[in-house]
């Protein structure tokens, strides 16, 4: 029914004029979204996916001490098709950064992404390193970011705690994941000379070509 | 060969021996008066405990112990209403991923550098929570806190929020008293034997400039070196 | 090259150690002390004659004809019992232009290593430097070591079976392990930097670079018309009988690779259309890649295996999903600054790796910590052991398909222990305890309680439990018994080490073979198997946890005589200066060997800082024990070698 709704009428439902100003705040899209968000937030499946030490931590999350599963996510699913949410628990490397890319574009939306601990969110301690990514935000859309070193078990669940605040803020209405034509597919970084990033391809080029001071 | 599906009866007999704990667990605590002081996540967390372990968060806590460390911050001394940092930069070379940066004031006439930090940052995204700097420092000035609900959403600019500056850095030394009791009490006591060195220093300067009529203590003079 | 020091050699014993070092200026007056004579070094040198091997500076012969290598390291290894080469490495002496390949042979029934050296000139610019020999033929675990020397300092191994790059992927431009080749961050070459004191404004690394990022790239770079090729050569010696594989190199064409990088793309998706033909799927194999995302492979490790039917008929890995430039970054970072960074290569067993780096640290800079604190030492290192012996079976457990509940009960147990560590050294994983000459907290009175607790209490009680619920299992016996056998002597010709050898029949430890700390004191045994393949594996790891037990127990009792607090010999220090020279120190972590080869210019940074990680050597044998297999059964081979990634890829 939502999706019924939503899909026909897409994205300019908000500011559409001919719908008068007091019945945008639908009594009856607010009651179907506080259900959407509490089912969604409740269910969420984490994929299983660890990087590095972070992902220690994260096991230990989803251990019996911290139980991920008090919150409904317990499910952790080693295959992007059937998870909601990409923890990335640790150094993202260049080496990686492609498959890590990959399984974001493999998942369905709705998709989350929590950057776990100070590598996750900037590159960490090993930020200075050459085969190391400054932040997986360089390449995908984050939700939550965590810092830490390692993030204890509670931090995460902190985390999931923010992010469950942020999915019962989202509204059928505006979320972008029932719009048509829109396809956020992350290009895959390509490993050449040093990792490149596709979107800024012709930029590299040009740079590369004027004789850019190097090391 | 054993018999088959031993190994699983074993398996679901450890489980209900666990499950069966739990209760038993409960039931000691509700039976044990003395145990009642004890909060639950704790209880659970003891070698003792037998059954089902988990912590509620965010409901219930597990204390943190006074060593945890998360990322550092800057003590305050509400006594003398200054920083208790006097930019000396150990703390910027004991860091293994050089995530300190520290402006020492200058005084704008002289330019000799006056022990107050002008500017401090510490980009906690670099962080790796190694203690060092708390370890090094010797004045007691930096400390490792424990806070760790530290996440935040794109729109609140981690990148920004995570480099903390002087002004987020700097929290007051009762809180750091509170959390660290036992480190603050030996700041007290150490501070104070420094104080009773000074005193007993500047005494017997005193008194032997004063007059070498007056007999001094004889403890004092060999405690001062 | 070589020749140079030798003349003058015997004249300078035991002068200031200064040259042959960038820091020490260029004079070459003062030449460093050579390496006193063992009777092994005279022994090889009177085979081989002195022209060809003369002693080095500091430790070890050095070897000056290199065709003579292969020749040379068989003679160690039939003649004198050198039966593995446990560490392998290079070092870049740029001022004197030339790399040094390092070799530590070790015998397995143990003793001190046998260091070997080697010089080849050092290449312009981004070039090769001569080929040296490959040990391959003679030791099988040279196989991934010297792979690593390539791939970080691009010397090329001739008669290399498979010389790609191991932890960067082909194509990436430069050998970063160089002295000459700077990453994008650059920022100095030793820390502290200057640039964070006192005039210190926040910077962020990506405002101070070109690019705007960590990267770099060749001059006139065009990342529109160029062909990447991350896995190349990958296939080549997988390819046989493999029908999309075969046909390409058989015509010789260059197909294009997938034009995503590699990884998850297997050659399955890549030529679908071949594999539709049904005569060639009825005979042929196929090529499986699997991770380095995946849920059994331990972390991001990838591993391409060939496939008839269900059996394996050939595997490779694929490494360095993690590789974070541990050692580059170590040659960089003051002494006292990599013991944070040794916790994160293991990241499971945290303080044995600190102990590791921090012996080997003291070796050179011949200091001893005090009682005390070799108690807690030990006292924290064994319980790492037993902690990280939980996880490994727990997981391992997962890889038999035990999903997640035995592990749930291993890690509650390991929780535990983490409080411990927690409270007494501030952080659950990345403890930071170990100083050079000491340790940075004693324990109070509370935790030595709980201490106890687990060592006399609790520990003893779930390890009886873990074996009731596992040891006889049927599953767990059906799964494991006969499982990726590898005998004995092909494990030490693999270097393998830790409890995989000792499951092989090889009493193998550090703590025996070349005591440290104050492991001589304590009452307990090197626990030994002989069935060599996973359920093997398993037991000796509950063995070992019995043993480290009875140690945390006895250093518990001990411990009550030292005085508390004392835990620090001399001044606590943060700029330590370490005496110029060379050592290679090791433990025995949870996981096997850990080496430490450090040399130092006698300044505040390491010059050389390679850790020799047994994960990662250990990984060398993985092939044979799984070729053979089925392919389930392969996770689970995996699983009994318990790696961690941290320290594979460092
Ligand atoms: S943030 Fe720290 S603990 Fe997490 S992956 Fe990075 S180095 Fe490891
Ligand atoms: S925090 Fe301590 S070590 Fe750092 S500059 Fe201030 S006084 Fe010096
Ligand atoms: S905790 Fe360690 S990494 Fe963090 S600021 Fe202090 S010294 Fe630097």
């Amino acid at each position: 029914m939502s999706d019924a709704v939503n899909r026909a009428n897409p994205p300019a439902f908000e500011n559409d004029p001919r719908v008068p100003e007091e019945l945008r705040n639908n009594v009856f899209i607010t009651t179907l979204d506080k259900l959407y968000n509490w089912g969604r937030k409740r269910s969420m499946w984490p994929m299983l996916f660890g990087l590095a030490c972070c992902a220690i931590e994260m096991i230990a999350t989803a251990a019996s001490r911290h139980d991920l599963a008090r919150f409904g996510w317990e499910l952790m699913r080693a295959s992007p098709r059937q998870a909601d949410l990409m923890i990335v628990s640790g150094t993202v490397t260049k080496k990686m950064v492609p498959q890590i890319v990959r399984l974001y574009n493999q998942m369905p939306e709705p998709r989350y992404v929590i950057a776990m601990g100070a590598c996750a969110t900037a590159g960490g301690p090993f930020k200075e390193g050459y085969n190391v990514v400054s932040g997986i935000d360089k390449f995908i859309p984050v939700d939550v970011y965590i810092t830490g070193c390692p993030p204890r078990p509670e931090a995460l669940l902190h985390s999931f705690i923010k992010l469950q605040e942020k999915i019962e803020k989202q509204s059928l209405r505006t979320v972008p994941w029932y719009r048509p034509g829109e396809d956020d597919v992350v290009p895959v970084p390509v490993l050449g000379p040093d990792l490149i990033d596709m979107r800024r391809a012709e930029e590299i080029r040009q740079k590369a070509a004027v004789a850019q001071e190097q090391a | 060969m054993g018999l088959m599906g031993t190994g699983i009866l074993k398996g679901l007999g450890v489980t209900l021996r666990h499950f069966i704990d739990t209760y038993a667990e409960d039931l000691k605590y509700l039976l044990n008066k003395s145990g009642a002081q004890q909060p639950r996540p704790l209880r659970r967390q003891s070698p003792k405990n037998r059954g089902l372990v988990t912590v509620e968060y965010p409901k219930e806590r597990l204390p943190l112990p006074e060593n945890f460390r998360y990322v550092p911050f800057l003590v305050f001394d509400t006594e003398k209403q200054e920083d208790k940092c006097t930019s000396c930069g150990i703390c910027a070379k004991v860091c293994p991923p050089q995530c300190i940066w520290i402006v020492r004031t200058e005084d704008p006439v002289t330019k000799r550098p006056i022990p107050q930090p002008k500017e401090f940052y510490i980009d906690t995204t670099i962080c790796m929570n190694c203690g060092y700097c708390a370890e090094f420092c010797p004045f007691d000035a930096i400390k490792m806190d424990h806070d760790y609900e530290l996440s935040y959403y794109p729109h609140e600019q981690p990148h920004m929020r995570l480099v903390h500056d002087k002004a987020v850095l700097t929290k007051p030394d009762t809180y750091h008293a509170s959390i660290h009791p036992s480190d603050w009490q030996r700041e007290l006591a150490d501070r104070a034997a420094e104080e009773e060195k000074k005193r007993a220093a500047a005494e017997a300067k005193a008194k032997a400039e004063a007059a070498k009529a007056a007999a001094p203590k004889p403890a004092q003079p060999a405690e001062q070196s | 090259m070589a020749e140079e020091t030798k003349p003058a050699a015997p004249a300078a014993p035991a002068a200031k150690p200064a040259a042959a070092k960038p820091a020490a200026g260029h004079g070459a007056t003062k030449a460093p002390p050579l390496a006193p004579m063992t009777p092994e070094m005279t022994e090889l040198q009177q085979r081989f004659g002195e022209s060809v091997l003369a002693p080095a500076p500091y430790v070890g012969l050095l070897l000056s004809d290199k065709s003579k290598l292969v020749e040379v390291a068989t003679y160690l290894r039939d003649e004198m019992g050198y039966d593995s080469v446990t560490n392998l490495t290079a070092v870049d002496y740029i001022k004197d232009g030339y790399f040094e390949v390092v070799y530590h042979f070790q015998r397995s029934r143990g003793g001190e290593p046998f260091t070997l050296k080697l010089r080849v000139p050092r290449p312009q610019g981004n070039d090769l430097s001569e080929p040296v020999p490959s040990l391959t033929s003679v030791y099988a675990g040279a196989e991934f070591q010297e792979r690593e020397v390539y791939d970080m300092f691009g010397i090329p191994f001739s008669n290399h079976p498979d010389l790609r790059r191991i932890l960067l992927w082909e194509g990436f431009y430069g050998w970063p392990l160089r002295k000459d080749w700077k990453e994008a961050y650059y920022e100095g070459d030793t820390k502290p930097f200057e640039s964070r004191w006192p005039g210190g404004h926040h910077q962020l690394a990506e405002e101070r670079v070109p690019w705007a990022d960590n990267v770099n790239y060749p001059l006139g770079f065009d990342p529109l018309n160029f062909h990447a090729d991350p896995d190349a050569g990958l296939y080549d010696t997988m390819a046989e009988g493999v029908p999309g594989l075969a046909k390409r190199n058989g015509n010789g064409s260059t197909a294009p690779q997938p034009t995503g990088v590699g990884a998850a793309v297997s050659v399955f998706d890549r030529d679908r259309n071949n594999l539709a033909d049904v005569d060639e799927l009825q005979t042929d194999q196929i090529i499986v890649n699997m991770g380095p995302q995946h849920p059994s492979t331990h972390g991001v490790l990838r591993m391409v295996v060939k496939l008839d039917g269900e059996t394996v008929t050939d595997l490779k890995l694929v490494l360095g999903y993690l590789h974070r430039n541990h050692e580059k970054i170590g040659e960089r970072n003051t002494w006292l600054h990599n013991i944070p960074y040794t916790d994160r290569l293991d990241y499971i067993c945290g303080l044995a790796n600190e102990w590791g780096y921090v012996l080997t640290v003291e070796k050179m800079m011949g200091i001893k910590p005090p009682e005390r604190a070799e108690y807690l030492r030990v006292l924290m290192a064994e319980l790492t052991r037993i902690e990280s012996h939980f996880w490994a079976i727990g997981f391992l457990l997962n890889d038999l398909g035990a999903f997640y509940t035995p592990a749930l009960y291993f890690i509650t147990e390991r929780d535990l222990i983490l409080d411990l560590f927690e409270s007494v050294t501030g952080s659950r994983l990345m403890c930071n305890y170990f100083r050079f000459g000491g340790v940075s907290r004693d324990l109070t009175e509370a935790q030595l309680a709980h201490a106890k607790e687990l060592a006399f209490e609790r520990i003893p009680r779930k390890i009886d439990e873990l074996e009731e619920l596992l040891s006889e299992n049927e599953i767990v016996k059906a799964r494991t018994v006969g499982v990726g056998y590898l005998p004995a002597e092909r494990s030490i010709n693999y270097s393998l080490t830790g409890p995989c050898l000792r499951a092989a029949g090889v009493p193998y430890d550090i703590r025996r073979v070349e005591p440290y700390g104050i492991y001589d004191r304590f009452d307990f045994e090197i626990p030994v198997l002989y069935g060599a393949d996973v359920y093997d594996r398993y037991r000796i790891r509950v063995m070992e946890m019995r043993q480290s037990l009875k140690i945390v127990q006895q250093c518990l009792q001990q411990m009550e005589q030292t005085k508390w607090g004392d835990i620090q010999t001399g001044k606590k220090n943060y700029n330590h200066r370490v005496p110029a020279g060379q050592a290679y120190g090791r433990v025995e972590t949870p996981k096997g060997e850990l080496g430490f080869y450090l040399v130092s210019d006698g300044g505040q940074n390491a010059y050389r800082y390679h850790v020799r990680s047994s994960s990662f050597i250990n990984l060398t044998s993985l092939k044979e024990m799984t070729v053979g297999h089925k392919v389930a059964d392969a996770v689970v081979i995996l699983g009994s070698l318990d790696i961690v990634l941290g320290e594979v890829d460092r």
